[in-house]
């Protein structure tokens, strides 16, 4: 059976693929938040992942207003990396696995959570930046099948934390039910607070962004009782991308413990963070 | 929406997704290189290809992003106009804010020392 060993979440900022694609980790503005992510690819490689599910949000290269989904999963043999209007290296198409897709896209639908499905998928920087980044080594040949997961967080009304939280627990059913022994990572990306729109832009929430980081480990469903409103107050208009982490963290069914974590402000408008955690089986089930 | 009370944030919703069909498709289409070409060729002619109000082509010419959000701009696709201009989202925080560049930056880094 397929199992999640674990989870990713990090910030998925376009400054950083630029700093990745510039050779910049050593310059003293980046160091202290690429030196947060040694333990993070150190815990990652021993992991072994065959796949990795993405769970992001796109800022407008797959999707537009035209046809905005809240839940969309992609379900194709290849997604690919596309200039998004400002200069952030295009990256190799990253690998697929159609059937894993269809079966989370089957075990979802039947689970109430009625999603789109995309054969046809362009993935921006709230993907190929964490690829880039926990995969530093790849050189375009990536070492791992994705499934990408886009989150609404553009246009409003966005999913609630709580609706997030339960598709993330019906991603880990539908994963967990998947006959092929496959190990599996997933990763929410985005965050932590950041506004880049209007008078507020520039606004920042160390506060609430230690207690996120805390709490998503300890006692993830407390995020439940928020509203998207509060998110907006407490960690900007853009923070909202909190979301991708509360369904990662959704997706881990078992024992769950903390690997890692590093935040560091500022990165480009943005408080930088990454996050490791461990999910052990609940019910160890014995391999004959 | 639901109400909010929030200071100096335009939640992005149907009401402002309506309003802003036009610019913020324009602004999609700059994902192409050759639409950034085309719209850096000839701006009135591309603008009135996508149909742009009055306001929202206003608020083009004058490169102000607080004009483009309250004519229903959506950041995501604006930042790719300010791509074109070759501005990151440190100008345009600067410019929201009415800061200098230096100081918004300044800004920014005093909120981890916080």
């Amino acid at each position: 059976m397929a199992q999640i060993v674990g989870a990713i979440a990090t910030s998925h900022i376009p400054a950083i693929g630029k700093a990745i694609a510039e050779k910049k980790q050593n310059d003293p503005y980046w160091k202290p938040f690429f030196d947060g992510y040694d333990k993070a690819i150190a815990w990652l490689r021993q992991a072994r992942p065959d796949v990795v599910v993405m769970i992001y949000n796109d800022h407008g290269l797959n999707f537009f207003l035209d046809k905005m989904p809240t839940f969309a999963v992609g379900a194709a043999a290849q997604y690919r990396s596309e200039d998004e209007g400002w200069g952030l290296p295009v990256q190799s198409s990253f690998p697929g696995d159609a059937d894993l897709s269809w079966h989370v896209i089957e075990s979802l639908v039947a689970d109430e959570f009625d999603i789109v499905s995309c054969q046809d998928m362009a993935v921006d920087h709230g993907f190929t930046v964490p690829m880039t980044l926990m995969f530093p080594d790849a050189g375009g040949k990536w070492p791992v099948k994705t499934l990408p997961v886009s989150i609404n967080t553009v246009q409003h009304p966005l999913p609630s934390p709580a609706r997030c939280w339960k598709l993330g627990r019906a991603i880990g059913r539908a994963i967990e039910s998947y006959p092929k022994d496959l190990r599996v990572v997933v990763f929410g990306t985005g965050g932590l607070s950041h506004q880049l729109d209007g008078t507020r832009a520039g606004f920042i929430n160390k506060k609430f962004d230690l207690y996120c980081l805390e709490t998503i480990v300890k006692d993830p469903e407390a995020f439940s009782k928020l509203s998207v409103v509060d998110l907006v107050r407490e960690a900007g208009a853009q923070g909202v991308e909190f979301l991708n982490w509360i369904a990662m963290r959704g997706t881990l069914l078992g024992s769950v413990s903390k690997i890692h974590s590093n935040y560091h402000i500022p990165i480009s408008n943005t408080a930088g963070a990454t996050l490791v955690l461990e999910n052990r089986a609940a019910v160890q089930t014995q391999a004959a | 929406m639901q109400h909010h009370d929030i200071p100096g944030t335009v939640v992005f919703d149907g009401t402002q997704a309506q309003k802003g069909y036009a610019l913020n498709a324009m602004c999609y289409s700059f994902n192409a290189a050759a639409n950034r070409d085309a719209f850096t060729r000839d701006e009135d002619a591309y603008c009135a290809k996508f149909g742009l109000n009055e306001e929202q082509r206003a608020a083009i010419r004058e490169r102000n992003v607080l004009k483009l959000l309250a004519a229903g701009g959506n950041v995501y696709y604006l930042a790719k106009f300010a791509g074109i201009l070759k501005l990151n989202v440190q100008d345009i925080g600067a410019q929201q804010t009415g800061m200098t560049v230096d100081a918004f930056k300044d800004m920014l880094a005093a909120a981890g020392r916080q």
